[in-house]
């Protein structure tokens, strides 16, 4: 090995590992306005953007952080020693063969395509996509379906940008909402034209650019009348990753009669912050699904929510959550009913292990004067060992005498005696976890992606391999 | 190469509690014995510890199959190297289907990076299923979820014609099933007899013997084997009671 060898740190359990970087671009630590400047600058954004960011950063600062409500962990995120801004890598003098062969091997089994693999191996600085995604472009371009990241969008389309940039969730919607709006870059852009239906899912995996991926992502997905789109977001192999923090907003507007699938997975490295703000507004006969899951992270919270805007709107929440030791998972869903008829669905599914921690909160709003509105919400935690944590904090308010509300929770442990059972049978420890967890999200799963739902299993494999001492 | 399961001198504690005491008893490879005695005499400690479930610990003595220690292994390395046991009370496993887990356990015996061959797979499980009397549409339901008592035994019968183990202990496999069922899950039993196989079957009645004829009973009495003999000890238990042998038993000591 060469002396990049030395330099890289890899825990050896779950596959996690990180380089030296070193960035073209780097805003330094701390976030002040002067953050604000360097970033537009490299960016050439306009002015307009500038000031949007500008005040975002105001009330960032004005804003306290939820310890009132949420975990108190919170407090130990210290915002002047993380670095916002970074592009420009330069890291692509790593060479294949430095990779240690035991992360080589972990792609493998994750069975990532090879090309993938060099850009996760943070080998190559551009995850060689170029070709996949300008085919898919190109493609979809001919609907006049725009995908793109949305630094691009931002500066192409202003008109459509500009119209809903902000509007689904607000800069002072959340403490971190509004850091987003102050340093946000990456994510993606997409307009979905009326009545296209797009028959591939798109991938963020095809727009990846040379933008630091990830750390304050703002996507911005519309589907205008009629349309249909499914997004999938997120990568389930280990992660190349120095950022502790990560804090993305995603906006998602489902026109009439639009269609709107969002699908996650991610498998965060165990000292990442994941604050997330994820909501949608579904106008009349719209229907918007979350598919959720999140694997890995120190904490995630998130809370996927739909503001059902127009009439027969109908928003879908699945959600499925794995906390490991020493990791919280914070997640739940939000249902805004806000008009009639109005439908909702939520189905929560979390495990713990260990000393692994999951909350569920969710929220059903459906105010008296609504009618024929219709909520249902099921969340169930698995406990694996006795010292797992799991909480509830449903919080339903149904006004008004012709609104369907329906809550059920259940928790269900893994036993050491079937553990026994099922070692007894020839499956290891881990192996007998794994089949227990898989077992219990197996409902959840099969309404998945084909490719997701084998990926979401591999990933369950390898946390709990881990997870046994 | 000894062609037996060879239990000697064994000790086992549950807590500071010995349950099993100096116990010994060598199966044949090829033949099956059964183990009769009343409740609370360590029967289901004995099946257990031979598994090596972590609450039941081995103070001395030694367990060989085939000549080879087992003691030192895990309980799914003993199972892998050839040890079965039809539990009393199988466990439950929501979500995971019973052709889903037979698969992962028979995964579990392939070397790394192999897969089992599906279709293939499929028609033997079918065809095991069959001479089980099993319905095939039990390969879609969960493990033992939800199962009549009947049921769970022959899921667990299946489960060992499926992994075809060298050894296998029943642990009062005729518990809570009435006679149909019990004809049923003797008929399994008796089709996975042969040559192969080494069998103990432990039971609290002579019934089952009715249908599973041992070639040898042994009779248990407070952690260790009394007295053993061919099938009319059953029947002679039978006749006499659990007290004859708490008699005999006192009288020796």
């Amino acid at each position: 090995m060469t002396a990049t060898a030395t330099q890289l740190e890899i825990d050896r359990d779950k596959g996690d590992f990180k380089y030296e970087e070193s960035h073209k671009y780097d805003a330094g630590v701390g976030l002040n306005e002067g953050t604000i400047d360097y970033i537009c600058d490299v960016k050439g954004e306009n002015d307009w953007i500038r000031d949007f960011r500008k005040r975002a950063l105001k009330v960032f600062e004005g804003k306290p952080m939820p310890t009132h409500w949420a975990t108190k962990d919170l407090e130990n995120i210290d915002f002047s020693k993380i670095r916002y801004y970074l592009s420009g890598d330069n890291r692509s003098k790593k060479n294949w063969d430095d990779v240690p062969d035991e992360v080589k091997e972990t792609f493998e089994r994750l069975g990532i395509p090879e090309n993938e693999r060099k850009f996760l191996a943070g080998v190559e600085a551009q995850f060689d996509s170029e070709a996949a995604y300008s085919n898919i472009k190109e493609a979809v371009s001919k609907d006049g379906v725009i995908f793109m990241g949305s630094t691009e969008g931002l500066m192409e389309h202003p008109e459509i940008f500009k119209k809903w940039f902000g509007k689904v969730i607000p800069t002072g919607d959340n403490k971190f909402s509004a850091l987003n709006s102050s340093v946000f870059s990456g994510g993606s852009f997409i307009y979905v034209p009326p009545g296209v239906k797009v028959s591939h899912p798109l991938q963020a995996y095809f727009r990846i650019n040379a933008e630091n991926f990830g750390q304050f992502e703002r996507t911005l997905i519309i589907a205008d009348e009629g349309a249909e789109v499914t997004y999938m977001e997120g990568c389930t192999a280990p992660k190349f990753d120095t950022a502790t923090l990560h804090s993305a907003v995603v906006e998602l507007v489902a026109m009439p009669g639009a269609k709107i699938e969002y699908i996650t997975v991610q498998n965060w490295s165990s000292n990442v912050f994941n604050l997330v703000t994820k909501r949608a507004i579904a106008h009349e006969d719209a229907v918007v699904k979350w598919i959720d899951c999140n694997i890995g992270s120190r904490l995630t919270m998130k809370y996927p929510g739909v503001v059902l805007k127009g009439r027969r709107a109908r928003g879908e929440v699945m959600s499925i959550a794995l906390a490991n030791e020493g990791q919280h998972q914070d997640t739940g869903a939000k249902m805004i009913h806000a008009a009639d008829e109005t439908t909702s669905n939520v189905i929560s599914k979390s495990i713990s292990v260990g000393k692994g921690r999951s909350t569920y909160r969710g929220q059903v709003h459906m105010p008296k004067h609504l009618k024929g509105c219709k909520n249902n919400t099921e969340c169930d935690a698995l406990l694996i060992n006795s010292d797992s944590r799991t909480d509830t904090y449903p919080a339903i308010t149904v006004r008004g005498e012709e609104n369907y509300v329906q809550h059920e929770a259940s928790v269900s442990k893994v036993s050491a005696e079937q553990i026994f059972y099922m070692q007894q049978r020839g499956l290891s420890e881990a192996e007998a976890m794994s089949l227990s967890v898989n077992g219990f999200v197996n409902d959840l799963t099969r309404q998945f992606p084909m490719e997701y739902s084998v990926e979401l299993k591999r990933l369950i494999e390898l946390e709990m391999e881990g997870s046994v001492g | 190469m000894s062609q037996s399961l060879e239990i000697t001198n064994l000790n086992v504690n549950i807590g500071d509690k010995r349950i099993i005491k100096d116990f010994n008893l060598t199966i044949p490879k090829g033949e099956v014995h059964a183990i009769m005695g009343p409740n609370g005499t360590g029967k289901s400690t004995l099946a257990k510890a031979l598994a090596g479930h972590p609450d039941y610990e081995i103070t001395s003595g030694e367990v060989l199959m085939d000549g080879e220690s087992i003691l030192d292994l895990e309980v799914d390395e003993r199972s892998r190297a050839g040890l079965f046991l039809a539990f009393q009370y199988p466990m439950e496993i929501p979500g995971v289907t019973i052709a889903n887990f037979i698969r992962a356990a028979k995964n579990a015996r392939l070397p790394d990076g192999e897969d089992l061959n599906a279709p293939a797979y499929y028609k033997e499980l079918y065809e095991k299923m069959d001479a089980l009397k099993i319905d095939r549409k039990f390969t879609s339901r969960s493990v033992n979820e939800g199962f009549s008592g009947g049921e769970k035994k022959r899921c667990e019968i299946l489960q060992m014609a499926m992994l075809e183990p060298k050894y296998a202990v029943l642990d009062e496999t005729d518990s809570g099933l009435d006679i149909d069922a019990l004809k049923i899950v003797s008929e399994g039993v008796n089709a996975l007899r042969g040559g192969n196989l080494g069998a103990l079957v432990i039971t609290h009645y002579q019934r089952l013997l009715n249908y599973i004829i041992p070639d040898q009973v042994h009779v248990m009495y407070d952690g260790r084997i009394v007295k053993s003999g061919d099938k009319s000890l059953a029947e002679e238990l039978e006749r006499k009671g659990y007290d004859w042998i708490k008699e005999i038993t006192e009288t020796a000591a």
